[in-house]
């Protein structure tokens, strides 16, 4: 019996010792961008803040031009997780229930779009949009976002509708309901913790992104928060402080909605990859 | 209703957007990068047939790639034999049962959804010379003053951008393994358990046999992920220094939009994506045994 309690604390202890080594960077961050240089440089490394220098927050904001990447960040994960998510919902309905031959085949080309390094398309996509003219603005980014994102959402949203029933939907027909309606008051909802899912996935896709977005924008009206945090840091080397306080607003909208949805998030990779 | 669902009409409107998107700016993209990597180019002047000449030059005269793909192997092998086990070890303990599993869960799964661009800023400062927490706590414990600058001698740039890529996903792997657990019937552990299996032998003989498709999903999306990597390490030494910490995509990234060849840049493009298909053919090839044999069960 001993053992068995020995061997369980021994559990414990490497369990936490990992969740602190998680967790510990975010820590770290967390306080020194509420800090000053001096603390952070020597009086006070690892300790909370001795004094509680929000200043740098609003420095970042609006001297370092923070607040502009984050609504242009807000603005393209919005839209791209509220397109991806009606296209494809209604492409993944498609796949998983209307009767065509190439169906397979359609479902094989996403399949192979999860494979595809993004990098790989690159170039060709930079030449693309500056052709149309778009290069530089919103489009320009959104459109990509948007391809990109389809893929992964058309996998998870055609399992799921595979493991529905048929029942509910054959009544809806017999009673003479129309495609779109039977579409929209039945199915969607049905679907919808798995189109939950498959937008936390875009979202993070896109507001993490850093390849596409560092390429195909130049200027910073049309910037990222991840681009714009670069030159940023690269701007105020030496003020970690005001570095910190960028970074954890570039962190907060993804760590709450992590919070707020873990129970989703973790279903849904469930979800997702097992079944993948 | 069939006919409703037959009808081409409507089946245009469903698919169709998504998969004109999706073909337009993805698979047309690829496509043209692969044709480009025949050539050489420069993006203005005339494209000139090359062959297979680009592929050949990455590995005999080019000075970095071959270094470059060495150092993504190594980025694979440490996803592989570092982040993958931890993974593991960490989904069974957890899935059988601990106090706060639902808080260690959350824990772990909190790094991967923070960007790269944060998780590389800050890992340059853990790394920082001066500054860094890993000197600071070297100087401490040792008693003398530390300064080594990882990040920009070539011998440990690399090595410090693979540290907090392995760390980054490990929660991402554990989440992925401990569902594949959770959705193993309970009834194989009954019976193991009226048999008096133990727990190394009930996790060695049910649990990982029959985890088998699940941990291929993981090794697949570890070795593709290692071989595109990037971000982290775009961010932390931009390949330097002296070109030590390159990988394909970050010399990729250079020869496409500093140097302007289009041609030999879409070359090194396409050869990341070859690499993936490849290792995910060969991967499912190898797990398609053992799968064959955990069914048996």
């Amino acid at each position: 019996m001993n053992s068995k309690k020995t061997a369980k604390s021994f559990k414990m202890i490497i369990l936490s010792f990992i969740a602190a080594t998680q967790i510990f960077p975010l820590y770290w961050l967390i306080t020194f961008s509420l800090k000053s240089n001096a603390e952070i440089f020597g009086e006070n490394v690892i300790g909370l803040p001795k004094a509680w220098r929000f200043v740098n927050y609003s420095t970042a904001l609006t001297d370092g031009g923070i607040l502009r990447y984050f609504l242009n960040s807000v603005f393209y994960s919005a839209a791209t997780v509220a397109v991806v998510a009606i296209i494809t919902a209604m492409a993944a309905y498609a796949i998983a229930r209307m009767k065509w031959k190439l169906k397979a085949a359609a479902f094989g080309i996403f399949s192979i779009g999860i494979m595809i390094p993004s990098q790989a398309a690159l170039l060709p996509l930079f030449q693309t949009m500056d052709k149309l003219g778009l290069k530089g603005g919103y489009l320009g980014l959104l459109i990509p976002y948007i391809a990109f994102g389809i893929p992964m959402s058309v996998m998870i949203l055609t399992g799921f509708y595979k493991g529905i029933p048929k029942e509910m939907e054959e009544a809806a027909y017999m009673d003479g309901c129309g495609i779109f309606r039977c579409f929209l008051a039945i199915m969607l909802p049905m679907v919808k913790p798995a189109v939950a899912t498959a937008s936390i996935f875009t979202f993070l896709g896109t507001w993490n992104e850093l390849m596409f977005a560092n390429t195909l924008v130049d200027s910073a009206d049309y910037r990222t928060l991840p681009v714009g945090i670069m030159s940023f840091a690269g701007q105020y080397s030496t003020d970690w402080g005001l570095i910190g306080a960028g970074m954890v607003i570039a962190t907060l909208p993804t760590i709450l909605i992590y919070f707020l949805l873990s129970n989703q998030v973790q279903e849904s990779l469930v979800a997702g990859a097992v079944k993948g | 209703m069939d006919k409703m669902l037959g009808k081409k009409s409507y089946i245009a409107v469903f698919v169709l957007p998504a998969l004109l998107i999706f073909v337009s700016f993805v698979m047309i993209p690829l496509l043209i990068s692969g044709t480009y990597s025949l050539f050489e180019y420069d993006g203005i002047g005339k494209m000139r047939f090359l062959g297979l000449q680009n592929y050949i030059d990455m590995f005999t005269t080019d000075r970095y790639f071959p270094k470059a793909v060495v150092n993504s192997i190594v980025l694979v092998v440490a996803s592989l034999f570092i982040q993958l086990p931890v993974s593991l070890v960490l989904a069974l303990v957890l899935a059988h049962g601990v106090k706060g599993e639902k808080f260690f869960r959350t824990v772990y799964f909190v790094p991967v959804v923070i960007s790269s661009m944060v998780i590389g800023q800050l890992w340059m400062k853990i790394f920082h010379s001066e500054y860094g927490l890993l000197n600071i706590l070297i100087s401490a414990i040792t008693g003398s003053t530390f300064d080594y600058s990882w990040l920009s001698n070539s011998k440990t740039a690399f090595l410090s951008t693979v540290i907090p890529a392995v760390w980054q996903y490990i929660g991402y792997h554990m989440l992925i393994f401990y569902a594949g657990i959770k959705s193993i019937s309970t009834e194989y552990y009954e019976a193991a358990q009226i048999d008096g299996a133990t727990k190394w032998q009930t996790n060695m003989k049910i649990t990982l046999p029959l985890l088998t498709p699940v941990i291929k999903t993981c090794v697949i999306f570890s070795i593709t992920g290692s071989l595109r990597a990037f971000d982290l390490i775009y961010v932390m030494t931009g390949g330097g220094p002296n070109h030590a910490s390159e990988v394909p995509a970050t010399l990729m990234y250079n020869n496409l939009f500093r140097r302007g060849l289009y041609g030999y840049g879409s070359a090194q493009a396409f050869f990341i994506v070859i690499e993936c298909l490849l290792f995910t053919f060969i991967i499912s090839r190898i797990f398609r045994k053992s799968e064959e044999n955990a069914s048996a069960i």
